[in-house]
């Protein structure tokens, strides 16, 4: 059975409407044992924990608790990152619909833990539903003193607001988000200074992922040390997947780490239908490495997924059958970035057009040798030297199908025997 | 010290210092596109890409700090096949053609492609040809041919405070461009030419008015004059292959001379008169309880800026005309009738280091008459140097020529106007010594010299302390600004200069401006004002000629209709 149910475990139970029936069934509890602990012992817990980012790059949450929480300036901030705009992306909407206090309570822990008092909730403005439910959750914490000020009378203060993005992918990148939130154009900064150093309006800024945050009740509840004991011991916890593509039974499942992608889409996602053969399934979403079924058996872990050159994404699978051409998915993928670009680094800005006409000619079978050469040195070179995780990412379904797959370049040549040589 | 290896060489560097300037100061050259001294790093460009180790990815050298134990390398394939095609990219999407462009030659793209050996490009042509703007006299935009490198727009955003420039839209679309409207001149913009300075291309260039003067020189009916202000002596030096510090008078004027100018004059010599028009002016005002602080009125950028944002605070201005604008002014009239040349045939050329000039010499207040301008066309240092090297003349063997009379006797107080706190200086020379009745114990005033964003003085005058300021940036003058605004002001004179360093650090400058050098031009001209015979400017003898001759008394009823001037609100942002 390879579902582990933590963070989705009261999904369908409780009514994403009502905080009364939400801390009935154990709401805001962790929080308020989060109060009564010192701000160190629960970053301590979540180190132990080993909880890493859940938005992609999987970086150390307790790095980022540790340095926000250091910082002597103030306000600090925070800031949860639900823009959840990858295609073939949508856990965290499903978390904002279903049950919408298990983030406030994370982010209220993280918040607490780290000193800040006000918090920025950033949805993707397309999920109208997750918007109006994260809306009215504020207002409900807020009547309940959740949120406001001397929390609890703990001394602890803490705002919170939403905002909503304008559709463009890019923000979700963390420096265009705080951007964004500041009114500026969601384009992304030099680094460093990073975000908890100087984020929003300058000042320390502690930004994560909403399935990032929602881990933070269940540490404190069970402790770092038990909660190590999920996943495989460098990948700790679970992990939300987005299952779609051609696949039975698409939706979000809760896997802990170290579950292969083979029972995810086999066991959870019913295979794929009408006996039709897998071809090759994406990892991550549409930044992510594109691998052929015979890697299926590979597991769920952040360090499996840094082989290829990408960090686990926001744990997507989106499954193609036989039927799929490969120059297909490709020419979309590389057109959705080269629109979303934000346009501000001279690979990613010009690298995407020349990748897409590239990627064209072998679309219309019309590929020479040369063009393979430049395709590969182009995709390594936006992922080498783009400024952000856009660029970064965004060739790596080339370049992993261009190792996986290299056959289909060949059999994509102009003429027979368009060996490279 | 830090140490690290950059190619496998143990190097060490200063805490704080960047991969860039470390490998530079050991002698590897990064390539740059996008970095520019003095301006925020952004990192845009990405050509600067290096090697550094524990990171998979490459990293830009001119925003990386340098960290104890780090090893760089800068010449690894990866590192070139990276720069290469960027390169190769950013070529693809431009109006490459350089030989009939105005950047051949001196251009950072062209260079750095002619350096990484591109000489073919794997990429199609992407360009999608948009219209260039040349609706204004001072500044020519050509988007085709920009990069992207968003130079411009940190300069008029941070350095001037001017926010002209924007970056629009997003992906492959992005554009840079003026925030409202389509060209420069709907829009706020100075015309100072910062931008124009600092573009590694030909997207932003002064529009170029050098065709207009050959004519005019090659037309036997015209007598063709020339003036040269202060700025250029120590700066056009560096256009043939000089290091930033010398100066270069003697030269210049042979040059000029060779290239066919009838005359060749100094705008010094009405640097000198400015200073008594306006010193006078001063006086007047504090006499008769006029509009204070004054403010002085010889930089066109400064005033474009007034008009546009402080349409309230015009009567701070002084109404003097810039010594560009006095020049033109007397020589179609004073030398004209001496000379006995018909105003209609004089054509007056000025060689200044801004680009905001040639708007000024368009304006309709400044004219003779409804057909005559007092100037007919301005050259930057840039245009000039090429003036120079087009008519095969090595400036660098020229023996040293002397400027014509009667507009080339001049003093240390004119020099030192090209420098931010020398109109304030030469003032300062001549108002102490008409008030106090006696000469000047030391006449140089150092609180005023300086790179400092602000500066001030107290001086006495008739034995009251008065405070003057100097700013220079449009950003630092609006410091000044509020301060008047508020009521809070304690200054009775403020300078102005829109130009970092003032006029020696011009829009129109020698390609490759940084603070660096203009503070060595300032030295320099600080220089050139010690080795002056006479130096405050009431001691020109050919100023005081010029007033006994013909313009009788400063302030006077000729001083009021050649070399003043009034101002107009022109806002226009929505
Ligand atoms: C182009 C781009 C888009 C991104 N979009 C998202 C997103 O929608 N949601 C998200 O949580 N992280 C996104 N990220 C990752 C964030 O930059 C950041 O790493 C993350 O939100 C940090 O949270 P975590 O440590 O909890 O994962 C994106 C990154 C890039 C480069
Ligand atoms: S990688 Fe792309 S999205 Fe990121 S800064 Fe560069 S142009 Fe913008
Ligand atoms: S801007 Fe530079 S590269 Fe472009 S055409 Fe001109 S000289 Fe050539
Ligand atoms: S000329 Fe000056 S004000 Fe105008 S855009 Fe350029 S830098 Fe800005
Ligand atoms: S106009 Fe010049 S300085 Fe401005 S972005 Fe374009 S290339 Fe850079
Ligand atoms: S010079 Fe370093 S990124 Fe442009």
């Amino acid at each position: 059975m390879p579902e582990h149910k933590m963070l989705t475990k009261r999904i369908g139970d409780i009514n994403p409407l009502s905080i009364k029936d939400a801390m009935e069934k154990g709401s805001y509890k962790q929080f308020k044992k989060a109060l009564s602990m010192e701000r160190i012992d629960i970053i301590d817990e979540i180190e132990k924990a080993n909880l890493r980012g859940r938005g992609g790059a999987g970086f150390p949450m307790h790095i980022k608790l540790m340095s926000t929480a250091k910082q002597e300036a103030t306000p600090k901030y925070i800031v949860c990152n639900a823009d959840e705009g990858e295609p073939g992306n949508f856990k965290d909407r499903y978390l904002m619909e279903k049950d919408p206090h298990m983030i406030l309570e994370g982010m209220l822990i993280a918040a607490y833990a780290v000193g800040a008092s006000r918090g920025f909730f950033y949805i993707r403005g397309e999920y109208d539903q997750a918007i109006s439910i994260m809306k009215w959750a504020i207002e409900e914490a807020k009547e309940k003193g959740l949120l406001g000020k001397n929390i609890n009378d703990s001394g602890f203060d803490f705002e919170m607001e939403v905002r909503t993005g304008a559709g463009s992918y890019v923000v979700g990148e963390e420096f265009a988000m705080i951007e964004s939130i500041e009114g500026k154009s969601g384009r992304t900064r030099v680094k460093p200074p990073f975000p908890t150093d100087e984020g929003v309006f300058g000042m320390p800024t502690l930004l994560n992922n909403v399935e990032t945050y929602c881990n933070l009740p269940f540490i404190v509840e069970m402790g770092g040390n038990n909660y190590k004991k999920i996943g495989t011991p460098t990948s700790t916890g679970t992990k939300l997947i987005s299952l779609s593509g051609n696949i039975t039974n698409p939706g979000v499942y809760e896997v802990p780490f170290g579950t292969t992608i083979r029972e995810v889409i086999d066991t959870l996602g019913g295979g794929v239908p009408s006996d039709r053969k897998i071809k090759m399934v994406q990892l991550g979403g549409a930044c992510g490495p594109i691998i052929p079924e015979f890697m299926l058996d590979m597991q769920i872990d952040y360090e499996r997924f840094e082989e290829f050159e990408s960090k686990t994404g926001a744990g997507a699978i989106i499954v193609m059958d036989d039927r799929q051409d490969l120059f297909e998915v490709l020419l979309r993928i590389v057109k959705f970035f080269e629109h979303e670009s934000c346009g501000r680094c001279t690979p990613c800005r010009e690298g995407h057009v020349h990748l897409e006409k590239l990627l064209r000619k072998f679309f219309k079978h019309d590929g020479t040798p040369n063009e393979l050469y430049s395709l590969e040195s182009l995709a390594r070179v936006i992922h080498q030297s783009s400024l952000c995780g856009l660029g970064q990412s965004s060739p790596i379904s080339i370049i992993s199908t261009l190792g996986y797959f290299r056959n289909e370049f060949h059999d994509r040549m102009a003429f027979d025997g368009g060996e490279e040589s | 010290m830090i140490k690290l290896k950059i190619n496998g060489f143990d190097i060490e560097a200063k805490q704080g210092a960047t991969v860039l300037e470390t490998a530079k100061e050991n002698g590897i050259d990064i390539p740059t596109l996008c970095y520019y001294p003095d301006l925020k790093i952004n990192s845009d460009c990405r050509v600067c890409s290096v090697e550094i180790s524990g990171s998979k990815n490459l990293q830009t050298a001119c925003s990386t700090p340098v960290k104890e134990g780090m090893e760089v390398k800068t010449n690894t394939s990866k590192v070139y096949n990276a720069r290469k095609t960027i390169t190769e990219l950013i070529l693809a999407n431009h109006d490459t053609n350089c030989t009939t462009c105005s950047r051949n030659l001196k251009c950072e793209l062209q260079d750095l492609a002619n350096t990484l050996g591109i000489d073919e490009n794997r990429f199609e042509k992407v360009l999608e040809m948009d219209e260039v703007d040349n609706h204004n006299p001072s500044i020519y935009r050509n988007p085709n041919r920009c990069i992207k490198c968003g130079r411009c727009i940190e300069v008029c955003k941070d350095v001037e405070g001017t926010y002209v420039l924007e970056n629009q839209g997003r992906s492959n679309e992005v554009k840079v461009a003026p925030k409202y409207g389509k060209y420069l001149s709907d829009e706020d913009c100075t015309f100072c030419g910062q931008c124009a300075s600092v573009c590694p291309v030909a997207a932003i260039t002064e529009k170029d008015d050098s065709q207009r003067v050959f004519d005019a020189i090659n037309n036997p009916k015209k007598h063709v004059i020339v003036q040269v202000a202060p700025a250029i002596r120590v700066a056009i030096g560096e256009e043939f292959g000089h290091e930033a510090g010398g100066q270069w008078t003697g030269q210049l004027i042979s040059a000029l001379k060779r290239l066919g100018f009838d005359r060749v004059f100094d705008t010094d010599f009405t640097a000198d008169l400015t200073i008594i028009e306006e010193g006078h002016e001063l006086l007047e005002r504090v006499k008769t309880g006029g509009t204070l602080p004054m403010m002085t009125s010889c930089c066109p950028g400064w005033i474009n800026y007034a008009e546009q944002q402080h349409p309230d605070m015009l009567d701070h201005l002084s109404t003097c005309k810039s010594p560009q604008q006095m020049f033109g002014a007397l020589a179609k009239t004073y030398y004209a009738e001496s000379a006995k040349i018909d105003p209609e045939d004089m054509y007056v050329v000025s060689i200044m280091p801004c680009t905001a000039k040639k708007y000024e010499a368009a304006r309709k207040e400044m004219q003779i008459n409804e057909s005559i301008q007092d100037v007919d066309a301005v050259l930057t240092t840039r245009e000039l140097a090429k003036m120079i090297r087009s008519q095969g003349i090595n400036f660098n063997n020229l023996k040293d020529g002397e400027f014509d009379t009667p507009f080339g006797i001049t003093t240390g107080a004119a020099a030192i106007f090209g420098a931010t706190g020398g109109v304030m200086e030469a003032a300062l020379r001549t108002v102490s010594e008409v008030v106090n009745e006696k000469p000047l114990e030391k006449i140089e005033f150092k609180d005023v010299r300086g790179f400092d964003g602000i500066k001030e003085a107290t001086v006495e005058l008739g034995g009251n302390p008065v405070k003057v300021a100097v700013a220079h940036t449009l950003k630092h003058a609006e410091t000044l600004i509020s301060q008047v605004k508020a009521g809070k002001s304690e200054y009775a004179f403020i300078e102005v200069m829109t130009c970092p360093g003032g006029c020696v650090g011009g829009g129109g400058q020698p390609y490759g401006t940084t603070n660096k050098k203009r503070i060595e031009r300032i030295e320099s001209t600080y220089r050139v004002d010690g080795a002056m015979q006479i130096r405050k400017s009431h001691e020109n003898p050919t100023i005081k000629k010029l007033y006994d001759d013909f313009l009788k008394e400063p302030l006077g009823k000729k001083s009021h209709t050649l070399l003043h001037t009034h101002y107009h609100p022109r806002h226009k942002k929505t």
